[in-house]
């Protein structure tokens, strides 16, 4: 079970690549970015099973971590929609300069 | 004997360069100020005479063996070559600087009246100063890369005295082409350095001329090759044929500079140079022919050429390059010594003559400025019965005009003479029968040298002046710092060639007053014998006879007789001949209009060499340097812009682009991790 | 039977995280995510993580995923059913890269005998006295005790910074 739980963790986190990449709304971007963090979690739970109880107790720190990120990243997503009202990311290219 | 030490060897070559420093710092900061140059410009040379003077009144009683040589630093270690900053002292070395620094003092103290009035006058005297530093450094280098440093340096100074007003057009004009022609001589003397070099390996003369007649086979392709090589850098230095073109337009420069440069010294760094190498050109014997019979036709030539000129500068240039000639007659038949004689006699009549047109050009110049008459002060058809205002120039150009006529017992009567003896007397070995030829036509061009100088002479002082009423009154004779010179290289021209009298003329009845005898000869012999050696190892003893009449004695009689009486001949008929001034005088017709233009050859080169040279030229640059070379820099510059406009479009600005980028990085890890 | 178990949830799992991807407007694509996050602590569960596996239904299916929504009707996204897949050459390479990705990870893995999968945690601990909070909490508040306070002063950056980001005027 362990092994597989690292494939199906594989798995996910691929998905949430492909998300990443090909989407261009940011709501659903910080979703799909949720879903990689996810993926990570149970590749740390399931070596922890294999290992040791130190896996689980990084898995509170990531997921104390993801909430803070989340919070601060929605706040950032409503100032975007503030200033343009859309959260549509081809409208923001400012990193190119 | 005893030992010779020389007594401030350096400081005869490095005055002038001071006097360079001093003058060119006038010129630079304050050119107005006419007083430094003039006390600085004759001073430095005239120092540099005296040590050089003294030097050579101690070697007189050292007999001197060996030449001296003092190196001063290493200038160029390169391998196995070295080459040093080293001067040479010798009886060669020494004559041709007592030469260069005593006529060059005369005509810097000539030049202080001439060119009094002129704004550029410190710019002139630090080019004329800097000018004979390089010769000098020429004439007393120790090796041939020293020699040839002052080769280009005195190209250089001719060129920047050349275009001295380069205000004008032409006479930028001219100095380019002075450069120009020069530069292709340039490349014979390098390349028979370079083939010297890698035969013998060393470029000094000591060890050079010591290891030759071992080197090298008797009359073998290599040594025929560096000499012939050598005789082409002379051709382009010395004005001979096919490179002599620059130096009647060199005229556009200031008459004495004219003088100095294209008559007495610069111009004789040919000859110096082959009498230097005499002992290569010894080896040699296709070469010896080749540089007499080069010499023999341009002293026909150009004497042909000066026959109808009407400019009295062009006469003198072509009269220089005629005698020039005579000097490559005398050190290509192995005469070298005869060959450095007329060197000298011809720098004493040469420069007088420049010196003497100078004030003649001078006068006219200051008659028309004050008529406003624009009328050119240079040609001889608007001179004449100059005679009467100019009584000191008039006798100084007539003593002048009979020494290099060839009358005894003026100086060029024993150069000249003796030179045409020696190519009868070198007429044995396989090239007799061109020997023979080459004293036929230095027989004729004497003939001819006489009868141009002589119209000259008719033409500016004797008969009616030409000037104009109102000029007249303005013609006078030049002031005491103009003429002194003059009468000093006077007395030179008549005393100079008693230096030198030939055994066979000391003996004749009245000819035979003058006491010395073949006294240059016998100083020249440390450095000729080598090379005499060689040729009386390999060649026939010499004839006593010329191929038509008698012997030496026989001819010195019979040449002063001719020379005598061409010059009557001619004093009759240009004598008799009207002339009009320039602006109403007929163009010349048939054979004189021909030699007037002469012989088209300046035409000639341009249509044959200048022009496919300019227009291939112009073809590369179009296809090989615009397009080839700025294509392929300009295609770099567009090949980098390409890459940089495709590197710009991955700066989207768009999150996605860059989470995709940082895919991408995660892929090449994993790939590293697991492959 | 644990392992029909896993089988089901991984297939939730995989089908949700699909649908996040592909869904067509964000309340969809968030609806997928929570089938996921659920999917994932019933997994735990089965791993043994039981602490962990609880508070991945209260953390994030509970507080992070009620965060989005809170802002997708604050910003009135929900209505918005235009597709906004970037298309084409994005998609292809989008799907390569993320193929590419899975199969090195496997490659990572396959090959060599699997992990063994050690005994319960909760049963080893259970006899000295412990119980699923305890398991964690032990080590969390001995050994990583440092780490812990700094999560804490993590957390209220992060309250702050949403504060300052979200308000109108500063």
């Amino acid at each position: 079970m362990v092994t597989n739980s690292l494939m199906l963790a594989a798995i996910l986190f691929s998905i949430g690549v492909l998300g990443v990449v090909v989407r261009r709304n940011a709501i659903i971007l910080f979703l799909c970015i949720e879903l990689m963090l996810n993926a990570v979690n149970l590749a740390f739970v399931a070596l922890s099973r294999a290992v040791g109880i130190e896996g689980q107790v990084f898995v509170f720190f990531v997921m104390a971590v993801a909430a803070a990120e989340a919070a601060v990243g929605l706040a950032i997503v409503i100032s975007i929609f503030r200033h343009s009202e859309t959260v549509d990311l081809k409208n923001f290219n400012l990193l190119r300069w | 004997m005893h030992h010779f030490e020389p007594f401030l060897l350096g400081a005869i070559v490095l005055l002038p360069l001071v006097g360079f420093a001093v003058n060119g710092l006038t010129a630079f900061l304050a050119p107005e100020r006419k007083t430094i140059p003039t006390v600085v410009g004759p001073t430095v040379l005239a120092l540099a005479f005296v040590i050089a003077l003294t030097n050579f009144v101690r070697m007189l009683g050292a007999e001197l063996h060996e030449p001296i040589v003092r190196s001063y630093w290493s200038w160029m270690p390169v391998g196995s070559l070295q080459i040093d900053a080293a001067l040479q002292l010798d009886q060669l070395s020494m004559l041709m600087t007592l030469i260069v620094t005593g006529v060059g003092t005369l005509i810097h103290i000539f030049s202080v009246g001439y060119m009094k009035a002129d704004p550029g006058y410190a710019r002139y005297f630090a080019y004329l100063n800097l000018f004979v530093f390089f010769m000098l450094v020429l004439v007393l280098g120790a090796s041939f890369p020293l020699m040839f440093v002052g080769w280009e340096g005195v190209g250089l100074c001719s060129y920047l005295l050349i275009g001295f007003w380069y205000k004008e057009r032409k006479n930028a004009d001219a100095g380019k082409k002075a450069f120009i022609v020069n530069r292709i001589g340039d490349f014979g003397f390098i390349v028979a350095m370079m083939l010297i070099f890698s035969n013998l390996g060393t470029l000094d003369y000591v060890e050079v001329f010591e290891a030759a007649p071992a080197a090298f086979a008797y009359g073998g392709g290599v040594i025929t090759a560096i000499t012939l090589f050598l005789f082409l850098g002379a051709t382009g230095k010395s004005a001979q044929i096919p490179l002599y073109v620059w130096l009647p337009d060199a005229m556009a420069g200031p008459t004495p500079v004219s003088a100095l440069i294209h008559a007495a010294t610069m111009v004789t760094a040919g000859v110096y140079m082959i009498a230097r190498a005499g002992v290569l050109f010894a080896l040699a014997p296709v070469s010896q022919v080749v540089v007499a019979g080069v010499g023999a036709l341009t002293a026909l030539f150009a004497a042909t050429i000066g026959l109808a000129q009407y400019d009295i500068k062009k006469v003198l240039a072509y009269s220089t390059v005629s005698q020039l000639g005579y000097m490559f007659i005398g050190v290509g038949v192995g005469a070298f010594a005869a060959g450095v004689f007329h060197l000298m006699t011809h720098a004493f009549f040469k420069a007088l003559l420049f010196l003497g047109s100078g004030a003649v050009i001078h006068a006219m110049h200051e008659a028309f400025h004050h008529t406003h008459k624009d009328w050119d002060p240079q040609d001889m058809r608007n001179m004449g019965g100059l005679r009467k205002y100019m009584p000191i120039t008039f006798w100084t150009m007539w003593i002048a005009t009979l020494a290099i006529a060839g009358v005894w017992p003026f100086a060029g009567f024993f150069s000249k003479d003796e030179i045409i003896w020696q190519a009868a007397a070198h007429a044995v070995g396989p090239y007799a029968g061109w020997y023979k030829v080459i004293w036929a036509i230095a027989l004729l061009a004497a003939v001819l040298t006489a009868f141009y100088m002589t119209r000259m002479m008719v033409m500016t002082f004797h008969g009616e002046n030409r000037t104009g009423e109102a000029e007249r009154k303005h013609l006078h004779e030049v002031p005491a710092v103009m003429w002194v010179p003059l009468a000093v290289l006077a007395v030179l021209s008549v005393v100079g060639g008693w230096v030198n009298v030939p055994h066979a003329v000391a003996d004749l009845p009245v000819l035979g007053w003058i006491p010395t005898s073949e006294w240059l000869h016998e100083w020249l012999h440390p450095i000729t014998e080598h090379a005499d050696e060689i040729m009386a190892a390999n060649l026939p003893a010499l004839a006593e006879t010329a191929p038509i009449g008698g012997s030496a004695a026989f001819w010195a009689v019979a040449s002063f007789g001719i020379a005598v009486a061409v010059i009557a001949i001619a004093f009759r008929v240009v004598g008799s001949r009207q002339y009009r001034p320039a602006v109403e005088s007929p163009e010349p017709v048939g054979l004189a209009r021909l030699l007037y233009n002469k012989w088209y050859v300046d035409e000639i080169y341009d249509a044959v060499v200048v022009r496919p040279v300019v227009n291939a030229s112009k073809a590369l640059w179009r296809f090989v340097d615009q397009g080839l070379i700025d294509g392929t820099v300009n295609g770099f510059g567009n090949a980098s812009r390409a890459l940089g406009w495709v590197g710009s479009r991955l700066q989207t600005g768009q999150l996605n682009t860059y989470a995709f980028a940082v895919a991408i990085g995660v892929l090449i890890l994993l790939g590293f991790v697991v492959f | 039977m644990s392992d029909l178990l896993w089988w089901v949830f991984a297939s939730l799992a995989v089908g949700g995280a699909a649908g996040t991807v592909l869904g067509r407007n964000p309340v969809a694509s968030l609806l997928s995510l929570v089938l996921t996050f659920f999917s994932l602590a019933a997994i735990y569960i089965l791993l043994g993580a039981h602490f962990i596996g609880a508070l991945q239904v209260m953390v994030y299916a509970g507080a992070i995923m009620v965060l989005f929504l809170f802002v997708i009707m604050l910003l009135n996204l929900g209505h918005d059913f235009r597709p906004d897949l970037r298309k084409g050459a994005w998609l292809v390479s989008g799907f390569a890269t993320t193929g590419l990705i899975f199969y090195f990870i496997w490659r990572s893995f396959a090959g060599g005998e699997g992990l063994a999968m050690g005994a319960d945690p909760l049963l080893e601990k259970a006899a000295e006295g412990g119980n699923a909070v305890s398991i964690i909490a032990e080590p969390l508040f001995r050994d990583f005790l440092v780490a812990f306070e700094l999560t804490g002063v993590l957390l209220l950056v992060a309250v702050i910074g949403a504060v300052l980001l979200a308000k109108r005027r500063v």
